[in-house]
């Protein structure tokens, strides 16, 4: 046992050390703690050259290359609106919509699928894997088939869906709270019920063909036209500013509900400007392409590994998806042999990232 | 030195659905001192620690901070005033401490305002007073878990506030660890005079480093004030359903609290009432032996 007064002056002795020595530190933790973020946020800028850069290479090969190759200056033509025989054709109305449709589509899928990991923490609760494209896509598919909708129209049924599977997958897993794995369980039991749906509404439909069935079952870009493209941009612009806005609130809401409102962010309404903006890109790029697979929920896992943590993963995850949607297309066209649909090839490869996951969280002790 | 902020409970009720957990309370907070809440399991401790930050509305009554109704503050103006670290935060996977430190810097930052030198110097001073200023570049997940609590302390301090409540700071932490939080929270009260509230298990760790002692039983305040004052055995009997014996701590001069059991017990100091006297002493005088 120490007597009192010794411990009083080790006590006081210890605070005015630590102090001094504090004062002395303080410049040199503060050039750490910039250096350290400079850092980051290079990475984090490099990283979203690279693929703006990626992406417009792809964009201009996937408008040269294909069953007729045409010159960089043809194309360039062809984009200024110039009359360019042949070429007008092919570049102008059949690989332009496309290769649009697919970067902007991959910019909603990659958006969407990384806000609704980061906001529910969990890399398995992208909107692919919890049924909200597929219910943008059932409802698609039963507007056109049995309402004879257009492109708007179709857009719009497909939102609402969306909006009402997340709300009917929200309400299921409600149980004095959200837990993330019965949350993803139950989302993936209204997918297959959806895609049921789905697969029997094309099984009714007049004009049955292939190229159709292979579109909403797994996502593909034929047929890609101006009216489609153009619905899917305005939704960008209207649904990505929204989402992007929420961007420093979303990391903030990483931290645990009550850590985020007691930093003065609104968690409840967060959440919901999040969702809403989330499932409107969904659905407006499942309307124009079909649930491509996986995009969604590859884009923000690939974009964590190449840009590190720390920084939001918004727009690193939409330029991924934008790439991803591109260049499986290109592949699925033309390097294959056969022309496979752009779902096939994203499928190919989300599927095993999905069981990684999977096995990855039960190794680290099953709660996903 | 001393916070100019005052928190003030006045008749407030909480409850989750029907099932009331807080009734008619009031309390006032001492501005720029170290207040501890003490009580037995599940018996709202972390509730009113919730709802003194707003995350959980009140059914009745309020809580009021410079005697305006925290409900009816902007999030952000509150944030930067009344800071609280939760019982169970959760990291960002891979996020670095500097990062995780820096998210403490919300409430002071516009909508699309740049990381400013302010933020810097206030994660720096965050660092080095927890001592984690080397750790700064380390990733949170790799860290023990004293270290990790430093850090999320850390994000407390960077967010500047002249109240800062904490939930249970030194849960999962070995005793040292433990001392080595409070003494840092008794760092930060004496050189920014910052007012603290916080919930801790330990009776005798909190009778040492609270100024102020706050119990609380069957749902309302059961005794508020010094240490010496409320943690008596008597107090602690009722609190806790625990016989008990109160010595004075040799080493802080503050009461210290040594549970009496069923078993183990050599001799007690007043000739002992019967500790099995009924269930619910049983079992916490049970709970207390195994722990």
């Amino acid at each position: 046992m120490r007597p009192i007064p010794s411990t009083k002056t080790v006590c006081s002795a210890r605070t005015v050390s630590s102090a001094r020595l504090a004062h002395r530190e303080s410049t040199a933790t503060a050039e750490r703690i910039v250096a350290g973020m400079a850092r980051r946020r290079l990475r984090h800028g490099i990283a979203l050259g690279v693929f703006g850069v990626l992406i417009v290479a792809g964009f201009v090969i996937s408008l040269m290359f294909g069953h007729s190759f045409y010159p960089f200056s043809d194309v360039l033509k062809v984009i200024m609106g110039q009359d360019v025989p042949q070429a007008g054709f092919t570049v102008g109305v059949l690989r332009l919509p496309r290769a649009s449709l697919a970067i902007l589509a991959g910019f909603s899928f990659g958006l969407a699928g990384v806000a609704f990991q980061t906001m529910l923490r969990n890399p398995l609760a992208s909107p692919d894997i919890i049924g909200i494209s597929a219910g943008a896509a059932a409802a698609a598919v039963f507007g056109i088939v049995f309402l004879s909708l257009k492109a708007a129209a179709v857009s719009m049924f497909a939102i609402v869906a969306g909006l009402l599977v997340a709300l009917i997958v929200y309400l299921l897993s409600y149980r004095g709270g959200v837990a993330g794995t019965r949350l993803i369980l139950i989302g993936i039991g209204v997918a297959a019920m959806l895609d049921s749906f789905t697969a029997y509404c094309l099984s009714q439909a007049a004009e049955w063909n292939l190229q159709d069935a292979m579109r909403w079952m797994t996502g593909s870009l034929n047929g890609a036209n101006w009216g489609e493209t153009g619905m899917v941009l305005i939704s960008l612009i209207l649904f990505g500013s929204l989402l992007l806005s929420q961007s420093r609130r979303l990391l903030i809401t990483q931290l645990g509900d009550d850590a985020a409102s007691a930093l003065g962010v609104a968690v409840g309404r967060t959440r919901l400007i999040v969702t809403l903006s989330a499932v409107g890109l969904i659905s407006f790029a499942t309307a124009a392409t079909g649930p491509v697979a996986f995009v969604a929920f590859l884009s923000g896992p690939i974009a964590a590994r190449v840009v590190g943590s720390g920084r939001s993963l918004l727009l690193p995850s939409a330029f991924i998806g934008a790439l991803l949607v591109l260049v499986a297309d290109f592949f699925g066209q033309f390097i294959l042999g056969t022309r496979y649909p752009v779902g096939v090839i994203t499928g190919v490869l989300g599927a095993p990232f999905l069981l990684y996951l999977i096995i990855k969280a039960n190794r680290v002790g099953g709660s996903l | 030195m001393t916070s100019a902020h005052t928190l003030t409970i006045e008749s407030l009720t909480l409850a989750y659905d029907t099932h009331v957990v807080i009734e008619e309370l009031n309390l006032h907070i001492a501005p720029g001192r170290i207040t501890g809440i003490v009580g037995a399991n599940a018996c709202g401790k972390s509730t009113l620690m919730r709802s003194m930050s707003r995350l959980l509305r009140p059914r009745a009554g309020q809580v009021l901070l410079d005697g305006k109704d925290i409900h009816q503050m902007p999030a952000k103006k509150l944030a930067r005033i009344l800071g609280l670290l939760p019982q169970s935060p959760t990291a960002p996977e891979g996020i670095t401490v500097s990062d995780l430190v820096g998210r403490g810097r919300h409430p002071h930052q516009r909508l699309f305002s740049r990381w400013s030198v302010e933020d810097t110097e206030a994660v720096a001073a965050a660092l080095e007073t927890t001592s984690t200023t080397d750790l700064a570049e380390r990733a949170v997940d790799e860290l023990s878990g004293g270290q990790r609590q430093r850090v999320w302390v850390a994000m407390a301090l960077a967010q500047k506030t002249d109240i800062l409540l904490l939930d249970e700071p030194t849960t999962f932490l070995d005793v040292s660890h433990q001392v080595e939080i409070l003494d840092l929270l008794v760092d930060l009260n004496s050189s920014q005079g910052t007012t603290i509230v916080m919930v801790l298990h330990d009776l005798n760790l909190a009778a040492r480093y609270c100024d102020e002692l706050v119990a609380l039983a069957d749902r309302r305040l059961f005794a508020a004030g010094e240490p010496s004052d409320v943690l008596t055995e008597e107090t602690i009997r009722t609190v806790f359903g625990l016989e008990n014996q109160v010595i004075t701590d040799p080493t802080s001069g503050k009461p210290l609290m040594l549970p009496i059991g069923r078993h183990r017990v050599v001799c007690k100091a007043d000739g002992g009432m019967a500790a099995t006297s009924n269930p619910g002493n049983d079992a916490a005088a049970q709970r207390v032996q195994k722990g």
